[in-house]
């Protein structure tokens, strides 16, 4: 029920915002293909979610798996979104495969292909590790886990925006969904598992938000932060495991709360951004950071939309983003064995990694809110502007305001948790404590209203003292320099460039930089572009070596049927005499 | 109740002192008389009678900034022991609360610097987000191990200076802890020799080029807000250190202010004896930072 919720939500906000920003008259060609896979994704979605059968799951799970391809190659004249679609439908197979087998080895272990916990006496340890292993790959390359994130980029910047709301916001959550089911019904798991998952987490969380410091295209950018978030998910989900391992239950209330909660507050504040960032793609016809700027005055709405859910991605307070990110700071730090015997202290490095991951991701929303909607138009795209209608602004507001809620008031999704984590502890024979008891939800909600207060009582002073002092409007200080123009603004690249360096090692950037010579340089131009590091660094290379390998074995297909049937002769005799 | 109203008559009034004993500080270290200690009174009064200049590129953002830096700080303000008297506001987690308040005034004032369109203070704003990304795992390590320590999630007890695991296992984490702290607390607040809160224009400024074009009432929020962080991070330093009581409460708050008022006169020397590092070298001292209290934490694991 807790994943159903997003899964009904956000589509539906989505196809409303669709109406506006993907309308049948501007785009008569694939308006009705999107809306058919658009519908048809949410219904297999929402199937998944509540099958109880695998092979139900498997049809359930290949409907969506197509239906987003079809989502993701909307605009299939482009080749860089054919390109997308491919990489997307390898990866999903990947996925799809894994899950063949995975439900094979259950088949086999169970003797039926009804889904549910394993009984303990059935599962032998190989077993229930291959299942593990298994699960990790499937649902890992599902929801976009860093080892098995290569698709995600390029495939949520090339889709329409309600659509990569959908993928980010629901679909890649399919994935924690599929990981949290499968865990559930293992019995005894080893703590190797649940350390598993808190290195791939905090890999993918670094990972994912250093990547997205280096890009300039703003829904790539907003689809590094998937990863990111579903590494900070997935961290809580292992906090969870090694707790069920070590038998501390408080460790898995808050690590599964704080994951599961996430889950819900990345669907929210991540369509946001999708929504805001396709109200910005719908007004400038542009992708790019360094072509915007100065956008919050022309498209207000959008702008405030925006900067709620980069605060709500950031983690801070008074949005929902702090209050799961709280759980799981609050779970890492109990697992040091605060004011229990037990203690795990490798989990006490969770605590660290989310800081500098919120820090990193607090730099990198500063620069993509700073570079879209603040300062002065970069480019012609951003002096035409204009701001979107209601058809996409309302649900924009509606995702806003639920995050503002959960963050102010989160005691109502409270009791909510408790049922999804009574429903992962299987063996709930001893008692499990609520959430509302280990996490003070009550001071949380007391101190986001005071500071809303406080923001109030300080803007109504501010206002006061400005009007008695009297204002007045000039051009920003720019030291007497006698013609500034937009262009001599920090962009969203030159803003990025220290952190660029000193994570360069990760990065990778490609930089064409010119070199400026002589006493009058001519004119130059500066080009940089930070590839993704498992793709375009490592499996590229491994695949085209592998290629060039296997092309030297070319000769043998020369397209002549004697030397066929020769191998064929040849072949069943070293068969005959190896019998 | 009397000690809640003094925590906040202490945290609204005193942080300008500390800004006007560090220039005193520096002053006599340089053989000048300076300004008196109470010049930032003086000063803030001033900014708030004076008219506002602002820039026609700038939004709400640019007004909002100022406001969430001094609300953030005020409220983290609330988080924190003075002395030996425990915050008016305590519950499991608070710390987390704490780091993510300073993130939040963070982000607005960056946001309203960017909101200028001006490369001076386009760099402030990614100078300030780049450096705290370093500065914030430190943070979050002294807090690994001060609540390993204390056995408590929560800063009054994290800082009330009783250890049960005893003096003997604390005090080689809490020297690194206390080291880390230090240096986290003169980059946060832009003090030499990470940065240089005297000029105002140099290309090499983080903090004060972020509030170039802020004037008027919004400029003496600013330095309000940015005097009160000052004044929180050191009171946390100050328990770390010498978590001492005397056991009546009156005179625990005289301890606290002398001790506040300490804390600024070594701040004070460390800018007298000290040039400030190149840019290039802050990140290099962060790290060491985060490692320092990094090997905190490790010390006790065992």
């Amino acid at each position: 029920m807790i994943f159903l919720i997003p899964i009904f939500l956000i589509p539906a906000l989505g196809g409303i915002y669709g109406t506006e920003y993907w309308s049948q008259q501007a785009h008569p060609h694939n308006g009705r293909k999107l809306r058919l896979f658009y519908g048809l994704v949410t219904a297999a979605l929402a199937t998944v979610a509540v099958s109880a059968n695998a092979i139900l799951f498997l049809v359930a799970w290949e409907i969506m798996a197509l239906s987003a391809f079809f989502l993701v190659t909307t605009e299939d004249e482009d080749r860089a979104v054919r390109q997308a679609g491919w990489l997307y439908l390898i990866t999903t197979h990947i996925s799809t495969l894994c899950l063949f087998a995975l439900f094979a080895v259950l088949r086999v272990a169970t003797g039926s292909y009804a889904l549910g916990p394993l009984p303990v006496d059935l599962a032998s340890p190989g077993i229930v590790t291959a299942v593990f292993i298994l699960a990790v790959l499937a649902f890992g390359c599902k929801a976009g886990l860093v080892p098995f994130h290569i698709w995600l980029p390029s495939a949520h910047a090339m889709t329409p925006s309600h659509v990569s709301a959908l993928m980010s916001g629901v679909l890649i959550k399919i994935g924690i969904y599929g990981l949290i089911r499968i865990t559930s019904w293992l019995p005894d798991p080893p703590v190797w598992w649940g350390g598993l998952l808190l290195i791939l987490g905090a890999g993918s969380g670094v990972l994912g938000v250093v990547m997205a410091l280096g890009q300039h295209d703003l829904k790539r950018l907003l689809a590094y932060h998937s990863i990111e978030n579903i590494g900070i998910i997935v961290m809580g989900v292992g906090l969870a495991l090694v707790g069920r391992s070590l038998n501390c239950v408080e460790w898995v209330v808050l690590g599964l709360a704080g994951a599961l909660l996430h889950v819900w507050n990345h669907g929210l504040f991540k369509a946001l951004l999708f929504l805001s960032a396709g109200a910005v793609i719908h007004g400038t016809h542009s992708r790019d950071l360094d072509h915007m700027g100065g956008l919050g005055r022309v498209m207000p709405v959008t702008a405030l939309c925006f900067a709620v859910g980069a605060i709500a991605i950031c983690g801070l307070p008074p949005l929902n983003g702090f209050v799961s990110e709280l759980l799981i700071y609050i779970g890492a730090f109990r697992s040091l064995g605060i004011g229990q015997a037990l203690s795990w202290p490798a989990a006490a490095f969770v605590a660290p990694v989310l800081a500098l991951i919120g820090a990193l991701a607090l730099a990198c929303f500063v620069k993509a809110f700073g570079a879209v909607f603040l300062g002065t138009a970069r480019s012609r795209h951003g002096e035409h502007a204009h701001e979107v209608g209601r058809a996409m602004t309302r649900p924009m507001l509606v995702l806003a305001i639920l995050c503002v809620g959960i963050g102010i008031a989160p005691i109502v999704v409270a009791p909510v948790l408790d049922q999804g984590i009574l429903a992962w502890i299987l063996d709930g024979t001893d008692e499990v404590p609520r959430v509302a008891t280990l996490v003070p939800l009550g001071w949380v909600s007391l101190g986001s209203l005071t500071l809303v207060a406080l923001l109030g009582l300080f803007t109504l002073a501010m206002r006061k003292r400005i009007t008695q002092g009297g204002s007045a409007s000039g051009i920003t200080w720019d030291c007497g320099y006698a013609a500034p123009s937009a262009r001599m603004q920090y962009t969203a690249s030159s803003f990025a460039q220290i952190l660029g360096t000193l994570f360069g090692w990760i990065q990778h950037p490609r930089v064409r930089a010119p070199r400026v010579e002589a006493v009058f340089p001519g004119r130059t131009t500066f080009k940089s572009h930070v590839p993704d590091i498992l793709l375009d660094v490592v499996l590229k290379p491994v695949f085209r070596f592998g290629a060039k390998l296997l092309s030297s074995f070319r000769f043998l297909q020369a397209g002549n049927i004697h030397a066929y049937l020769l191998y064929i002769v040849l072949f069943l005799m070293a068969l005959l005499l190896w019998r | 109740m009397s000690h809640i109203v003094i925590h906040i008559f202490l945290l609204l009034v005193m942080p300008p002192l500390l800004l006007g004993v560090i220039g005193k500080t520096k002053a006599l270290f340089a053989g000048r008389i300076g300004p008196p200690v109470l010049q930032p009174y003086y000063d803030l009064s001033k900014l708030f009678q004076k008219g506002t200049v602002f820039s026609t590129t700038t939004t709400w953002v640019f007004r909002a900034g100022p406001v969430v830096g001094l609300a953030t700080a005020l409220l983290a303000g609330m988080l924190i022991p003075f002395g030996g008297h425990s915050a008016p506001v305590s519950f499991n987690g608070d710390m987390i609360l704490f780091a993510y308040l300073f993130a939040l005034g963070r982000f607005f004032t960056a946001a309203a610097a960017l909101d200028t369109g001006s490369a001076f203070e386009g760099m402030g704003s990614a100078r300030e987000v780049t450096f705290s990304c370093l500065a914030e795992p430190a943070l979050f390590f002294g807090f690994l191990v001060l609540a390993k320590l204390s056995g408590s999630l929560s800063l009054t007890t994290m800082l009330d200076g009783a250890f049960p695991l005893g003096a003997g296992v604390a005090a080689p984490s809490l020297v690194l802890v206390a080291a880390s702290l230090f240096i986290v607390l003169l980059v946060e607040n832009c003090r030499i020799p990470f940065d240089d809160p005297n000029t105002h224009l140099e290309l090499t400024m983080i903090h004060e080029v972020m509030v170039l074009d802020h004037s008027g009432p919004a400029f003496g929020m600013i330095l309000y807000g940015a005097a009160m962080k000052l004044f929180v991070m050191g009171a946390v330093l100050l328990r770390v250190v010498a978590p001492f009581e005397l056991g009546n409460s009156w005179y625990d708050w005289g301890l606290f202010m002398a001790g506040m008022l300490g804390l600024a006169v070594l701040i004070g020397l460390v800018e007298s004896m000290m040039a400030r590092f190149r840019m290039v070298f802050v990140p290099t001292f962060l790290v060491a930072a985060c490692l320092l209290s990094a090997f905190g934490v490790i010390l006790l694991l065992r």
